[in-house]
């Protein structure tokens, strides 16, 4: 295997392929309520407690569609630039298993809520841009637990009826880079929109991966596997990289590939065939009679398209433009949208005199290893946004040095202390008293004669040394820029 | 057209109810009859005709997004053939 | 009084509202017969003893100003009521007690009526002569060893034969009107959207309506009255605006133009069933109204439509029946094996039988050809309809193509089973509603019905015109009480 230009192909002897993909995002709409019930959908419920009649299907039951995940779901929609759908039926896809409790599932087959759209990724060669073919909703199902007991399989239906946006990208994709930079990019866009929390620990965003590969070169697409709801970003790339590899094989040998459904076993890093899905896969497909086509209005749409917030593409132009960040800080506090409402609210709270720079340094240097080091989310940051523009300001205004500022900072860990106290009750206020620091670096010089002869005679790396003195005998307090214009008029 | 034992065959697996050969003789034989009168509709043009999948003549009702329904696991559970409290249970899924 | 069972429905609330009878002596008497006429097996569950406590509660405390004050009623078993026993007529339902109440339902308890018990029907109301139900066949309490007919069969039983003073039945393709035909009785299906689907077992979705079952008209549009209400709970309830069906009813049909279809004179239909018919013309003259020649051109291919569209759906709509999270389990080595057996022996064969055209219907290759075609036809079917109502108020036709017939005589030709419908299925396709009313006698003395088609919404002038014919035709039923010991 070669990277060449962020190229990424499979190479066989004399052969170069390469990896096609997409996917079929399963992205669980932020709702209080399931799609088509009143019931919760909280994660973490006791077993069969968030079950209603509806959700289990009992005889006579009927499903009422619940408004704000149809909203959640144009939102999104706008959020992928796409094509909202005025009019989208409810289709049942049946099919019978053991969490799935009316023996089919409600979602939307030939008339989707959402059409075309794009969503435009940043790779470090430049930005790519990755169709959408749809976006349409449908339920979640219950859950089957096989290793609770050895005879049985158990099943628990607190998912079962959970609203989901099904997002299906066009083939566009080609390396597991790009797979990774797609999700992130949807998960941005949707936690920005509020329509899905994009935690796949909790499963609440997953993927069906479709892989194929071709020669390089070739416009024909080659026979595709889906691999199933694979719920991580790392799995997905190491469910492609098998996948393309094995089809890879395959071709080489002269064997065919079969189109068919795969498991990624994450234990033995390998894909493999679902048999018992392929026998059931005529999903008899038909409008749900028990509900109506969903029509919104003009009205209904632009309501929504009027109060889209900022999303990350926009938000990143205007960190450009307006505090004049390089393309790739932007790109970094913009991914995720804690981490760009905690920028915007030290950009606000450090007031007119501001160092934009030193705080995207601040955020993303420092604060960023504390958070990666305690394993914790910038919402759950230890320093306040408002504590850290103030950390910055007392820089910026030469109250402290960029070292003490690490003294302070980690100071201000514990309980988010306000960094001025800091400096005022540990009495890290920089010497900044030009007379002081005279007074200091002649005692100093006249300690060292030698040195200070040797340096004179040519030896520079020596001021080191004296700049090092200077600022231990100053208890670390002293303005190193004074320090330094004292220090080279005095060894003149 | 004809419908044949494999036919019979594919469709119950896809309904999920067994048939011995006897039964699958039988439906067809049923099934075939049912569809010769069936057939009856291909005497009708209807490639300009809308399909009309309900006659109530609405769309859609909204409801909002409130949690209404409460934690009733003992009257889901209740009627169920096998459970333990907790979940219902089945006999071994084979993946 | 040993006469209680034999009052209407109208009667009885007089009689409890003026406090000549109470809930208690009504209750009683329907019980009494309902015991002696075991021999109908109208019942597949009695609810007796919990029926005259409630009376009785009634009773105490009695609140006279409900439209249906302690009137005794039993229901079709296809109606899910809140714990007691609901078994859609199906082994796979045998012992499912629901922890809800269908709306239908709720709607007449909360106007003061005492459930009596659950009453047999097809099995998953997928029948013309409730002879697939799994708790076995019902007599009609014409004669002996006759159909009821389907699938409301039990309900149109316990009204003929007096078990209950009036009841509730759905209908599909003409599970209310058939069995209404058959027995002498009056059997209202509603339009499509009028009364709540919520906790109706589900046979097929977009033509299942429920709807009254009574001795006579009035007695007809009270119910009406009480169980057709806008419901948020059934996404296909619509919200317009419902008659005091029972207080509008007129016999006033003067100027009311009724047409007559052309296309039901179909071909092989007994004289007796054309008589009746032209009966029927005359006495809507009689009552000052005019009939006009329409056609209907599709009407020939509703039933294949039907048999295409409700299958299809019920294959989905019974695919709930598993053996997972209640009714009947049959023990399997994996959970496919169980599925396979429990839906196997839990359904009978005309459900089996209908869940596999459905399947068919519904499979990859199939569906433009069966399914889309079907939903095209049932588009052409709808238009005649309209196209017709724009010059008539009403359609008036019989209701069967014959009388009732003997049991067992149609079970091993489903086909000729499933052309008893051939007049009520459009009507369930356009989804407008349709009264049968008892129109006159064959030969053998087997009433024969009348059934009048209306507007979508217009129930009233449905009523109005079955009120008005009904006092013309003064028909009565030949009840003998042959089972009766």
């Amino acid at each position: 295997m070669s990277k060449k230009n962020s190229e990424y192909l499979i190479n066989r002897k004399d052969n170069q392929y390469e990896v096609v993909i997409g996917l079929e995002v399963h992205a669980q709409v932020l709702s209080e309520s399931k799609l088509f019930s009143t019931s919760a959908t909280k994660f973490g419920a006791e077993p069969n407690t968030q079950v209603s009649l509806v959700d289990a299907a009992f005889p006579g039951m009927l499903p009422v569609i619940n408004e704000f995940c149809v909203k959640q779901a144009i939102k999104t929609g706008i959020g992928l630039n796409a094509k909202i759908n005025k009019r989208s039926v409810f289709d049942r896809k049946n099919y019978f298993y053991a969490d799935l409790p009316q023996g089919y599932q409600i979602s939307q087959f030939k008339d989707p809520i959402v059409g075309e759209g794009k969503v435009i990724l940043d790779m470090p060669d430049g930005q790519k841009e990755v169709g959408i073919e749809r976006l349409h909703l449908e339920q979640d199902a219950g859950k089957s637990i096989h290793d609770l007991d050895p005879q049985n399989t158990f099943v628990d239906l607190n998912r079962s009826g959970v609203a989901l946006m099904e997002i299906v990208s066009k083939p566009d994709l080609r390396s597991p880079d790009e797979v990774s930079a797609y999700i992130k990019k949807l998960r941005s866009i949707m936690r920005y929109l509020g329509t899905c929390d994009g935690n796949m620990q909790e499963g609440s965003l997953r993927a069906d991966v479709n892989v194929s590969v071709r020669a390089k070169g070739s416009k024909e697409f080659g026979t595709r596997c889906e691999i199933k709801n694979v719920n991580s970003i790392k799995f997905m790339q190491m469910a492609i990289e098998y996948e393309a590899n094995r089809q890879v094989d395959l071709i080489e040998e002269g064997k065919s590939i079969d189109q068919e459904t795969r498991l990624f076993d994450t234990k033995k890093n390998e894909t493999r065939s679902m048999r018992s899905k392929e026998d059931a896969h005529d999903y008899r497909y038909f409008p749900d009679p028990d509900l109506l086509p969903l029509e919104v209005s003009d009205e209904f749409v632009n309501e929504l398209k009027n109060n889209i917030p900022e999303l990350p593409d926009d938000k990143k132009k205007r960190f450009i433009d307006e505090f004049k960040l390089s393309p790739y800080e932007a790109t970094i506090l913009v991914s995720d949208i804690d981490t760009a409402k905690y920028f915007e609210e030290v950009v606000a709270k450090m007031g007119k005199n501001k160092d934009m720079k030193l705080a995207v340094n601040w955020i993303t240097g420092e604060l960023f290893a504390v958070l990666n080091n305690k394993n914790l989310e910038i919402s759950q940051s230890p320093v306040s946004a408002k504590n850290l523009a103030i950390l910055v300001n007392l820089i910026k205004n030469g109250t402290i040095s960029g070292k003490i500022a690490k003294t302070v900072f980690e100071l201000m860990l514990d309980g988010d202390k306000d960094p001025q106290k800091i400096v005022e009750e540990k009495g890290l206020k920089q010497q900044s008293d030009p007379k002081a620091i005279e007074a200091l670096i002649d005692k100093i010089i006249n300690d060292n004669r030698e040195k200070a002869i040797e340096y004179k005679q040519g030896k520079e790396k020596l001021f080191g040394f004296f700049v090092g003195q200077a600022m231990k005998a100053s208890g670390g307090k002293a303005n190193p820029q004074l320090i330094n214009e004292i220090l080279k008029k005095k060894l003149q | 057209m004809s419908i044949d034992l494999k036919t019979i065959k594919h469709i119950s697996k896809l309904s999920r109810i067994s048939v011995d050969e006897k039964k699958a003789e039988k439906l067809a034989g049923d099934l075939n009859s049912i569809f010769e009168f069936i057939e009856k509709l291909n005497e009708l043009k209807t490639d300009n005709v809308g399909p009309l999948t309900s006659v109530a003549e609405t769309t859609l009702k909204l409801r909002p997004d409130e949690v209404k329904s409460k934690n009733i696991r003992e009257q889901i559970i209740k009627n169920s053939p096998q459970d333990n409290e907790d979940y219902f249970v089945v006999p071994k899924v084979i993946e | 009084m040993s006469d209680i069972t034999k009052q209407s429905l109208t009667e009885l609330v007089e009689n409890i509202k003026n406090k000549n009878l109470s809930s208690t002596d009504v209750t009683k008497a329907f019980i009494d017969r309902s015991e002696k006429s075991k021999e109908l097996n109208a019942y597949v569950t009695e609810d007796f003893t919990s029926a005259l406590d409630k009376a009785k509660k009634f009773d105490q405390k009695p609140n006279l100003d409900l439209k249906l004050p302690g009137i005794p009623m039993a229901v079709k078993d296809l109606f899910c009521t809140k714990d007691v026993k609901t078994t859609a007529g199906s082994k796979i339902l045998n012992n499912f007690v629901p922890t809800y109440e269908s709306t239908v339902t709720e709607n007449i308890w909360k106007e003061g009526a005492i459930l009596l018990g659950k009453l047999n029907c097809d099995e998953f109301a997928m029948g013309s002569s409730n002879e697939t139900s799994f708790f076995g066949n019902v007599q009609n309490p014409i004669d002996k060893d006759l159909v009821p007919g389907g699938s409301s069969g039990g309900s149109a039983s316990a009204v003929a034969g007096q078990l209950t003073p009036i009841t509730i039945g759905t209908d599909t393709g003409g599970s209310i009107r058939q069995p209404a035909s058959f027995t002498g009785t009056v059997g209202l299906k509603p339009t499509y959207g009028s009364c709540s689907r919520y906790g109706i077992v589900a046979f097929a979705s977009s033509l299942d309506q429920a709807g009254p079952m009574a001795q006579n008209v009035k007695d007809c549009a009270l119910l009406q009255e009480v169980i057709s209400t806008y419901d948020p709970k059934d996404s296909t309830s619509i919200d317009f605006k419902r008659n005091q069906y029972s207080k509008e009813l007129t016999n006033n049909i003067k100027g009311k133009k009724i047409g007559i279809p052309k296309e039901y004179r179909v071909d092989g239909m007994p004289k007796e069933i054309e008589d009746l018919w032209q009966k029927g013309i005359q006495y809507i003259k009689d009552c000052g109204a005019q009939t006009i020649d329409i056609s209907l051109p599709h009407t020939s291919y509703a039933l294949p439509t039907y048999y295409i569209v409700a299958p299809a759906e019920a294959s989905s709509n019974l695919a709930r029946y598993d053996g997972v999270k209640y009714g009947f389990r049959a023990e399997g080595e994996n959970l496919i094996d169980m599925y396979e057996k429990t839906r196997s022996e839990g359904f009978g064969a005309e459900v089996q039988r209908r869940i596999m055209i459905g399947t068919y219907v519904l499979s990859s290759g199939y569906y433009d050809a069966y399914y889309l075609k079907a939903q095209k036809v049932r588009k052409l079917i709808k238009n005649d309809f309209d196209e017709a109502y724009k010059n008539v108020d009403a359609i008036l036709t019989p209701s069967t193509p014959s009388s009732a017939f003997k049991i067992g005589e149609k079970t091993n030709d489903p086909v000729s089973m499933y052309l008893n419908d051939i007049f009520t299925v459009p009507v369930n396709l356009a989804g407008l509603p349709g009264i049968s009313i008892p129109a006159g006698h064959d030969s053998k003395g087997y009433p024969l019905g009348l059934q009048i088609i209306g507007k979508a919404f217009d129930e009233q002038n449905i009523l109005n015109i079955a009120f008005a014919m009904e006092e013309k035709i003064n028909f009565k039923n030949k009840i003998t009480d042959w089972w009766i010991k």
